[in-house]
């Protein structure tokens, strides 16, 4: 440890602006969601427990908030529910939302860790460091869209979470999580990082659908799409172009048309400007459910 | 009235002071079992919960953070007042103060370790806790410098040496005063090493003042900065309900507020438990009494302008969370709020109630509990209504391990302050000596000048 360390070797870690400060190359990771594909299924959800060696907590944590799904389907209703809308449920008028980490390009998350322990790569993720965090949870406090997970019991060993036999199944390239660390959706990078150590050792660049997201891989309407934002010819590069959704803007060409347009891609949240990067595509149709 | 009688013999008052390091009341022994009995709750909580988990505070997402954090910047807020009273009016020579500027420095000392706790208490991995400090090590790791919560850690750390060398340099004379008057012991070798040598000697003298003066010059800007990278903790957050930008002065205003509140309430308890009544008068208590009723006005004030602000912003988000405060599932706590921290205090600007004691005993822990629910309603409503609708939709209620470690630390910080009385003078001998001796200088240059009447200073 030395002071030229803290001197010179911050920016490669520390952006005040990632995006302007320093484009990401060759790879950028991205992704964009079609919420007229989607259908609720939450096969994405269940792929991403497999993958990733999310613990099953349990129908009684999960009610308490205490769930793990890195990758969960939001439910909104067209009408009120509750009280309100006379009904429990109603019959029509669900619309649902996959949410996960937006590896948010200034994300809030990674200035707030007192420790480091969540950083920005080079390939534009948001990487969370496991051994590193001390578990303050001051990420996910300031988290905007709360898409950060917190190991509160030592879930390997609490019962009910992962019966004897469901070892063998666990996924070898992924870590198991202690109690009091944070985790979050890494866009699979296990798989990410296999993908371009292999294209790597053979001189080239990781092609367009080469790698597949567990998400992407389980959906059954191919409503997400995953690829390298730098590479103009991936179908990423392609639907964010057409949408003219641009990574550093924190308003969309959607937003800037007062009439009703063709576009339909958008950011959550982006008027707070952690420009995430996952683009949504707005929902045109009515809903079937 | 006057603050202290000035024909106090100073053989009488290393008499009364260094009682309180003899066999004390009954009392004293109950308090200390019962603070032990406190701090054993917080204990089994505290094991439980490392073993365990973090889970069985019952935080969830979104309730990220709970009363671990409201307790402990509850417990820096307590820290303020004994730099107010020994830093801020030595300066401004303010010698009422005298006689209970050292309870006060040293409740400073033990709130800032009672607040380090919760730091502990609140992590994930508490083993690791180290890891937030910039020490050397073989990785080439840094601690993040952007992080508010390591500005945190510094900031607490220096405030804690500081005042825990401020507290020691001003009781060196009385340390040697114990040293010359106590029985054989343990504690007379202890006062022996921590005098220093003490002599008394002009020498001597001169540079205790010069070293006294240059700790309280530094401990000041340390007070304000401390709590006010507290409120940076929320203010630089994106929340709503968090970032705004009147938090800093929001918090240290705060801060002095719930100090002078506890300062009170100490107050009494040790004029009662030690038999302080000749040093620890009425009439100083009714200055206190007024300082703490101007800072609860400031407070109140504060306050108001962060509604104020909030309200006008447009800030969608934080307008909600401010209307979920006054109307949603908190406002029970949040009203309770409102009416110990800005109504209550009303009572102390009566003239009777200033010098009340049972009725002031009441009042300054009413104000405590207040400024303890703001602390609560800071942390708590910006998890239950964010920005991100997805997490409305449930409520989240701290367990028993969380009240059971917040009701501990009310133990730990009782036992430590009672064991500091115990062992050292908790009223400044020397000092007291000193505002006698001013006092009836005083007295006497009025006398001899045919003011003492018109000055309307006479005995009543």
């Amino acid at each position: 440890m030395s002071i030229s360390n803290l001197l010179e070797n911050w920016s490669k870690f520390r952006h005040t602006h990632p995006v302007d400060d320093k484009p990401h190359d060759p790879y950028k990771w991205a992704m964009s969601i079609d919420l007229d594909a989607c259908s609720g299924c939450n096969a994405c959800s269940v792929a991403c427990y497999a993958e990733n060696n999310l613990p099953v907590v349990g129908k009684e944590k999960y009610a308490h908030g205490q769930v793990m799904h890195w990758m969960r389907i939001e439910h909104y209703w067209d009408e009120d529910v509750g009280e309100e809308g006379g009904r429990e449920f109603p019959d029509q008028g669900a619309q649902f939302l996959p949410m996960m980490c937006q590896q948010c390009e200034a994300a809030p998350c990674e200035t707030v860790c007192p420790v480091g322990a969540t950083n920005h790569t080079e390939d534009g993720l948001n990487s969370q460091i496991y051994n590193r965090c001390i578990g303050s949870r001051y990420c996910s406090a300031n988290c905007p869209y709360k898409v950060r997970y917190f190991n509160w019991f030592n879930y390997p060993t609490t019962d009910n979470v992962w019966p004897a036999e469901m070892v063998q199944q666990l996924n070898p390239d992924v870590t198991v999580r202690g109690k009091g660390v944070m985790e979050k959706c890494t866009f699979c990078v296990q798989r990410l990082r296999a993908a371009e150590v292999t294209a790597k050792s053979e001189g080239r660049l990781v092609h367009d659908g080469e790698v597949q997201t567990a998400c992407q891989q389980a959906c059954p309407t191919s409503a997400i799409s995953f690829g390298n934002l730098v590479d103009q010819e991936s179908r990423v590069h392609r639907q964010w172009r057409a949408q003219q959704v641009e990574l550093d803007k924190d308003k969309q060409a959607k937003d800037d048309h007062e009439e009703p347009s063709e576009l339909r891609g958008y950011r959550i949240l982006e008027n707070m400007r952690p420009y995430p990067s996952v683009m949504y595509l707005e929902r045109v149709r009515e809903s079937a459910i | 009235m006057k603050d202290i009688r000035e024909d106090i013999a100073w053989a009488k008052i290393n008499q009364d002071v260094l009682k309180s390091l003899e066999n004390p009341r009954k009392l004293y022994w109950v308090i200390l079992f019962v603070a032990i009995a406190m701090l054993g709750v917080a204990l089994g909580c505290e094991v439980y919960q490392y073993n365990v988990g973090m889970g069985v505070s019952n935080m969830d997402n979104p309730h990220m953070w709970g009363l671990y954090i409201a307790s402990f910047i509850f417990w820096i807020g307590m820290s303020h007042s004994g730099t107010l009273l020994s830093a801020i009016l030595h300066l401004m020579h303010a010698d009422w103060r005298k006689p209970i500027y050292r309870f006060a420095e040293a409740m400073t000392t033990f709130s800032l370790m009672t607040a380090g706790l919760f730091v502990a208490v609140h992590l994930g991995r508490v083993w690791q806790i180290y890891y937030a400090l910039p020490y050397p090590n073989e990785r080439g790791a840094w601690p993040n410098f952007q992080s508010p919560l390591l500005w945190d850690a510094m900031a607490i750390f220096t405030y804690l040496s500081s005042s825990i060398i401020f507290l020691y340099v001003g009781m060196i004379p009385d340390l040697a005063i114990c040293r010359d008057r106590m029985h054989e012991g343990w504690r007379k070798k202890l006062y022996t090493l921590l005098s220093l040598g003490w002599e008394g000697t002009d020498r001597q003298w001169r540079n205790f003042r010069v070293t006294y003066l240059t700790v309280a010059c530094f401990l000041i800007p340390l007070a304000v900065s401390v709590h006010s990278i507290v409120a940076s903790d929320f203010g630089m957050s994106q929340q709503p309900g968090w970032h705004i930008t009147s938090f800093p002065p929001y918090f240290v205003a705060g801060a002095l507020y719930s100090g002078c509140a506890a300062i009170i309430t100490l107050f009494i308890i040790l004029r009662y438990v030690f038999r302080f009544e000749e040093y620890m008068t009425l009439p100083i208590l009714k200055k206190i009494v007024r300082l703490t009723f101007a800072i609860a006005m400031v407070w109140t004030y504060l306050n108001a302008v962060e509604f104020a602000s909030v309200w006008y912003s447009h800030d969608q988000a934080s307008k909600d969370v401010l209307i979920q405060k006054a109307s949603g599932t908190y406002a029970p706590f949040w009203w309770g709020m409102i009416f110990c921290g800005s109504v209550v205090p009303l009572t102390l600007a009566f003239k009777r109630i200033q010098t009340n004691i049972p009725v002031l005993f009441a009042v300054s822990l009413l104000l405590n509990l207040g400024m303890w629910l703001e602390r609560w309603m800071i942390v708590a409503p910006t998890f239950s209504h964010g920005i991100y609708p997805w997490t409305w939709d449930h409520d989240q209620w701290p367990s028993f391990v969380q009240w059971g470690m917040v009701f501990g630390s009310f133990g730990w910080f009782t036992l430590l302050f009672m064991v500091f009385c115990k062992v050292f003078p908790s009223v400044s001998m020397y000092e007291v000596k000193e505002m006698v001796y001013h006092r009836s200088q005083e007295s006497k240059r009025l006398e001899e000048t045919g003011k003492f009447a018109a000055a309307g200073k006479g005995a009543h």
